[in-house]
């Protein structure tokens, strides 16, 4: 199979779900040819292709990029938004939260939103306190919307397909570190269904739960502590809300210890949620408490030595499974 | 003075009234106790509102606010659907999930009725841009009030509709009170319409109690707008004869001002113009006994019909459980 940056699995996504559908079509600051194809180049090609009305680059506006995307979907298309990095949703979070996603509950299901909302971010590349916060709890915690991110570039074509296909709100999270990350190409109309956990390695002691970047290092720890005899089968979400409570909870009922995993503060984190639900309903499965480990709870920092402690780093992840194991 | 036909004047007094008459029996049911709910009382700017939705197409898409009964009743929604939702009964336009400051119905074109100021307008945009994408010839017209106008979305979503040209309408009925806020207290520019130039779009100031200027201006925005040539803010000069919602205060507001608006009043105004085009006392008289009829029938349908399941909290969150 051929190889696929994660970028130009993403952009692969866009441009068959385009050519597809007319319907289709991407907004946002510094999308279009003249700019480029975006900061980082998602959406570079498509507006040669499909030209400006459909590849429409827009003011530093975030509210009313979310707001024509909204918009656009009540009357029947199926518009991608690209809020640059995730901490611009906070200059928009009226329209994401007070419409797109009420408008299909309080109109009665008469005006579902199939909105797209891409956006970007990522910790450990010195952007600072305003350019890397990942903020998925804060979706999460509002009903109508799905928030999805992928963590190789397979499960970026396809669930950015399932994305556009779906007749809701998807804030789709990518990160920036991740963008020139390789893997197999899936090939055309490949989708993975939202709301799919995948198990990304199969264990018996313990389920450390978690996804997008995260994924990666679950996945190296796992590999490491495999030579320590431990066994680590780290479920990636991929759908982070409404998640996949079932592959979850059947993944901690067979090993009986878990472990989530997030880039995000760990305080009122979506490892929190996760957390809660296991020790509702697998209590008799429990070996020892559900376990958390997320970033610190301030600001991202700027210089690389303090954004490495910031962050839940390999070592950190590796103690407290050694913990979960009595094995410290 | 721009001439309107006598059909469309009928149309227009029709629409006005329909809006006015709904907006008494709600406030009769209410002071009757036999209603308790959210409303904002359109009193005094039932023409602006019946002006501009006769001066759109049925299929034309509408934004409006809670303050939006005169849109939502002026445009067309069945009035049965349109009590039943304000009721919160399963016979409404969103099952009664939506309640009065959310009153939906895409058949008619009110595509959103926003419970947040000033929201409605980057939403307007994207109606307008898929008509633009899509070609079908539509036009969005989205209302607002003075408030709405300093609000970040009003500056983003203006600069935006003009940069792609897009087929809406800004209508700003300016009810010189943003809540309990008197214009002069919340705003500097000495209108609304003059910062459509600062976005290099075309922008009007019009008595919107004077028939004869509200609905030309909203009359030649909207085919300005089906003509491919961009969006107009229109700035309609009306008074809020109320507080801002049902049963507030307003004592705020000093005795020349309930003075003008009296004076003002557009009921009385349209009326006149109604007279002088050889329509009868009769005739008008006739309308508005029509327009109660369907009203009477319409709230006892409401009141009558049953509430929403209660299930209905689960289903409509996101497709799966629709």
């Amino acid at each position: 199979m051929a190889q696929i940056t994660m970028t130009q699995a993403l952009n692969l996504a866009i441009d068959e779900a385009m050519a597809e559908d007319p319907g289709v079509f991407c907004l946002g600051e510094d999308v279009s040819a003249k700019q480029g194809g975006g900061v980082f180049k998602v959406t570079q090609g498509l507006t040669e292709k499909y030209g400006a009305h459909r590849v429409r680059a827009t003011p530093i506006s975030e509210t009313a990029i979310v707001g024509a995307a909204v918009g656009a979907a009540l009357a029947g298309q199926r518009p991608i938004a690209e809020i640059m990095l995730m901490n611009f949703v906070a200059v928009c979070m009226d329209q994401i939260v007070n419409h797109a996603a009420k408008l299909r509950f309080m109109s009665g299901g008469q005006t579902p939103c199939p909105i797209v909302i891409r956006t970007t971010t990522g910790v450990g590349v010195g952007f600072g306190g305003q350019h890397s916060d990942m903020l998925e709890a804060w979706f999460a915690h509002v009903a109508g919307i799905h928030v999805v991110t992928p963590s190789n570039p397979a499960d970026a074509r396809g669930l950015l397909r399932a994305s556009i296909d779906a007749n809701d709100p998807v804030i789709f999270i990518e990160n920036i570190l991740c963008y020139g990350l390789k893997g197999e190409d899936p090939g055309p109309g490949y989708r993975v269904p939202l709301g799919k956990a995948a198990v990304a390695r199969e264990g018996s002691d313990i389920s450390l739960i978690t996804y997008g970047r995260t994924v990666l290092d679950a996945l190296d720890v796992a590999s490491d502590l495999a030579k320590e005899g431990i066994s680590v089968e780290v479920i990636d979400l991929r759908t982070i809300a409404p998640y996949d409570e079932a592959t979850v909870l059947a993944s901690v009922r067979k090993t009986g210890r878990a472990l989530t995993l997030h880039e995000a503060v760990r305080p009122f984190g979506t490892g929190a949620e996760i957390a809660a639900n296991i020790q509702e309903k697998c209590w008799d499965s429990l070996k020892g408490p559900v376990r958390r480990v997320g970033g610190t709870f301030s600001a991202v920092p700027f210089a690389s030595h303090l954004e490495q402690a910031w962050i839940p780093t390999k070592p950190k992840i590796v103690e407290q499974i050694k913990l979960a194991m009595g094995r410290l | 003075m721009p001439a309107i036909d006598r059909d469309k004047l009928r149309d227009i007094y029709t629409r006005t009234m329909k809006v006015n008459r709904t907006d008494e029996k709600f406030r009769a049911l209410l002071m009757q106790g036999k209603v308790a709910v959210m409303y904002y009382c359109v009193r005094g700017q039932e023409l602006v509102s019946a002006a501009a939705m006769a001066a759109l197409e049925p299929q034309d898409y509408v934004v409006c606010t809670y303050r939006g009964q005169g849109e939502q009743t002026a445009k067309g929604i069945p009035m049965e659907k349109w009590w039943g939702e304000c009721l919160g009964k399963a016979t409404g336009t969103c099952k009664g999930k939506g309640g009065t400051m959310h009153i939906t119905d895409p058949a008619t074109g009110i595509m959103v009725t926003t419970g947040v100021v000033g929201s409605g307008l980057p939403i307007a945009n994207g109606l307008a841009m898929a008509s633009q994408n899509n070609g079908d010839g539509r036009v969005t017209l989205v209302s607002f009030g003075d408030g709405a106008a300093n609000i970040g979305a009003f500056h983003e979503a203006l600069n935006m509709a003009q940069l792609y040209k897009l087929p809406v309408i800004f209508l700003c009925q300016n009810n010189r009170y943003g809540e309990h806020t008197a214009y002069a207290d919340h705003t500097a520019s000495p209108s609304i319409a003059m910062r459509a130039e600062g976005y290099g779009m075309k922008g009007v100031r019009v008595d919107g109690n004077d028939v004869f200027q509200i609905y030309p201006a909203v009359k030649e925005a909207v085919e300005r707008a089906r003509a491919g040539e961009g969006p107009t803010l229109i700035e309609a000069m009306c008074y809020r004869m109320m507080g801002h919602f049902f049963g507030s205060d307003f004592s705020y507001m000093p005795p020349e001002h309930l003075e003008e608006m009296k004076r003002e009043d557009p009921l009385p105004k349209l009326r006149k113009v109604m007279l002088e085009h050889q329509f009868t006392e009769e005739e008008l008289d006739a309308i508005v006994a029509e327009i109660d009829a369907q009203i009477d029938a319409a709230v006892a349908h409401a009141l009558a019909a049953p509430l929403p399941d209660v299930d209905e909290i689960y289903r409509d969150v996101l497709e799966e459980t629709a």
